[in-house]
């Protein structure tokens, strides 16, 4: 049972202040959400952190959300369905990451649009929002494609992310946005 | 016309669509699963509205909070209130909300409809 106490040690060092990890649903989205609100409004962040950081974490939520419901498609999958969901908090910043598996040969594009969206400014980005918002339409899954651009304005940092060998087929995608605690 | 009242939850807004008494309103959180679902009937009051509106009519957000999903319905409600003569957009944000500001800002460039922000 030493891994209790491990994962207990990694928790702290790592300053994680909240993981999930299982099977994501818009209602497992909604209590975390509000764990992670309480522990915010009960810390006393400031406003217009607390909110840039919900902002993050709903569309870093809605991702996996939509994502997981399709690897649920592939009949017979080893591959779990299952993500996880972090967030850290230290003096500086508060980090939201998230993990989930991939199919391999969807990596290349996730890639190139998220270094996209990193080789742009806040300008260049507020620029690719309201192009995209004029012109998508609402997919099956419910996204607009304006997820990875709004937590980038929103962190104002670049996007962190790699992408971890499961097995022939899939990837584990491992994204990290931060927020920074210190006021512009 | 017929009153659209839907109260609001944890993750959709209040919304109240009141001709008579010239209640347009649009306020809270907006984090639906299904955002496109939700706002259908929200458009399609104002497509009705549109045949027989008031001479003028206020429309107001007084959001909170919204995800990019529920972004581009807004953009679809703003679209559709656009065809409207005497319309005009209230775009409420707390006054250190520079987020909702900012976002209000960019949907009042991407339609032609007169907007007017205020703080709460």
């Amino acid at each position: 049972m030493n891994y209790i106490y491990d994962l207990h040690r990694t928790m702290m060092a790592e300053k994680l202040i909240l993981v999930y990890e299982g099977d994501f649903t818009q209602e497992t989205t909604k209590s975390i959400l509000s764990m992670a609100e309480r522990n915010l409004d009960s810390s006393g962040e400031e406003s217009g952190i607390k909110r840039k950081v919900f902002n993050v974490m709903v569309e870093a939520l809605q991702n996996i959300v939509k994502h997981s419901s399709e690897q649920g498609l592939q009949a017979g999958s080893l591959i779990s369905r299952s993500a996880i969901f972090l967030i850290s908090k230290d003096d500086s910043r508060y980090c939201v990451m998230t993990g989930n598996p991939i199919q391999k040969d969807k990596v290349s594009r996730l890639k190139q649009n998220l270094e996209e969206l990193n080789s742009k400014d806040k300008e260049g980005l507020k620029e690719m929002y309201k192009e995209i918002i004029k012109n998508t339409q609402i997919s099956e899954k419910g996204g607009a494609g304006l997820g990875f651009v709004d937590m980038a304005r929103k962190s104002g940092e670049k996007l962190e992310f790699i992408f971890a060998n499961m097995d022939e087929t899939h990837d584990f995608f491992c994204l990290k946005i931060n927020i920074s605690r210190e006021k512009e | 016309m017929e009153i659209l009242n839907l109260k609001g939850t944890e993750d959709t807004p209040t919304i109240i669509l009141d001709k008579k008494n010239g209640i347009f309103e649009i306020s809270g959180r907006s984090l639906p699963e299904d955002s496109a679902e939700f706002y259908r009937p929200v458009i399609e009051w104002i497509n009705s509205y549109a045949k027989e509106a008031n001479a003028s009519t206020d429309f107001v957000f007084k959001l909170e909070y919204f995800n990019t999903a529920s972004s581009k319905l807004i953009l679809d409600v703003l679209s559709a209130l656009e065809e409207i003569k005497g319309m005009k957009i209230s775009w409420y944000f707390h006054d250190d909300d520079e987020d909702m500001e900012e976002a209000g800002q960019e949907f009042s460039e991407l339609v032609e409809i007169p907007f007017e922000f205020k703080t709460y």
